[in-house]
């Protein structure tokens, strides 16, 4: 049983070590930087894991690519359009507004406005059944009824 | 106007399914190349069988060609390999690209399985490939004669994708 503890044990460390590289940092800025940059960009291979993630070769060569642009000093910017202007807008988890992506960016604005519209309507359609309803309310003899039920109540 | 209110869920429903079965015939795996239209990146890597020779882009330009992406660790490779000897008896031009591979083993494998490729790019390091936005193997690119790349295949040529997809813009390239 011991032993078994130990082997899952060993298996789930290697499993959280795997996507560990020894980089070195010249600072915890660069650090900082690099971090955000494999956790922003996404694996072409894995499609559903960032560089960060993912074990793949390919992740493991744009990490590396990604240390090599930092080490030359290359802004954020710079690397990501350089990996973009390879693997495509895909790469990207946060994808930039243009033709191919306006739908992806405005489509959730447009559910909103449509929802607003829909609420609109129906708020709407209840103000005009209400007047009907207050034409319909109670009779005279039902006014009376009430206002003496009301009265007693008070009287408690 | 109510009536009409009624097939409002079916019409819903009718538009989800197009979506959906739409949907079951995406290949989210084949990324559109972002180098569509744009030439060759710049290289100079090594010939996989001959020593000393230095291969460029400069090389590469002159003719249409396929530019295919291979390794010996790949198994779709292997299944591929065939159809491109096939192709390469027939006159089409093939470039290989040796993707991130021990040269050794590839110029056993070019021994074994026949060369379909005029030039034998030996890309060990995978710089070529990261160029080309490579992300796996089989991958094949399709460039013009000025060595503008036209199209790319992401997955094993078999008879059927070279006749339906890649012979068409093979044969529009040479007519250009």
């Amino acid at each position: 049983m011991k032993t078994l503890i130990a082997a899952v044990a060993l298996g789930w460390s290697l499993n959280s070590m795997a996507a560990i590289d020894t980089y070195e940092f010249s600072g915890d800025e660069e650090r900082a930087r690099y971090r955000v940059l494999v956790e922003e960009l996404r694996c072409p291979k894995c499609q559903n894991q960032n560089l960060a993630d993912s074990n793949a070769p390919i992740a493991m060569d744009l990490r590396r690519e990604i240390y090599r642009l930092l080490k030359e000093g290359q802004t954020d910017a710079q690397i990501v359009e350089y990996l973009v202007a390879r693997y495509g807008d895909f790469v990207r988890y946060s994808p930039p507004l243009n033709a191919n992506t306006l739908l992806l960016w405005l489509g959730p604005l447009g559910l909103l406005a449509g929802g607003a519209v829909l609420l609109r309507l129906i708020v709407r359609r209840k103000q005009r059944v209400l007047p009907d309803a207050q034409d319909q309310g109670l009779s005279d003899s039902e006014r009376t009824r009430l206002a003496s039920l009301l009265d007693h109540k008070t009287d408690d | 106007m109510k009536r009409a209110f009624l097939l409002l869920p079916l019409a819903l429903f009718l538009l989800m399914a197009v979506f959906l079965y739409r949907g079951l015939f995406l290949k989210p795996e084949e990324l559109p190349s972002a180098l569509i239209g744009k030439p060759l990146p710049v290289f100079s890597l090594p010939s996989v069988l001959e020593d000393q020779r230095l291969i460029s882009q400069a090389d590469v330009v002159g003719r249409p060609a396929l530019l295919n992406v291979w390794a010996t660790w790949c198994i779709a490779c292997k299944v591929e390999h065939p159809v491109l000897n096939k192709l390469a008896a027939q006159g089409v031009i093939i470039h290989g690209i040796n993707y991130k591979d021990d040269n050794t083993a590839a110029r056993q494998w070019l021994k074994d399985f026949l060369n379909p490729y005029k030039l034998n790019i030996q890309d060990e390091q995978g710089r070529l490939g990261l160029d080309l936005g490579v992300y796996g193997a089989p991958e094949t690119f399709l460039i013009d004669k000025r060595g503008v790349i036209r199209h790319k295949f992401v997955g094993v040529i078999t008879e059927q994708v070279w006749r339906e997809q890649l012979a068409p813009r093979y044969q529009e390239l040479l007519s250009e």
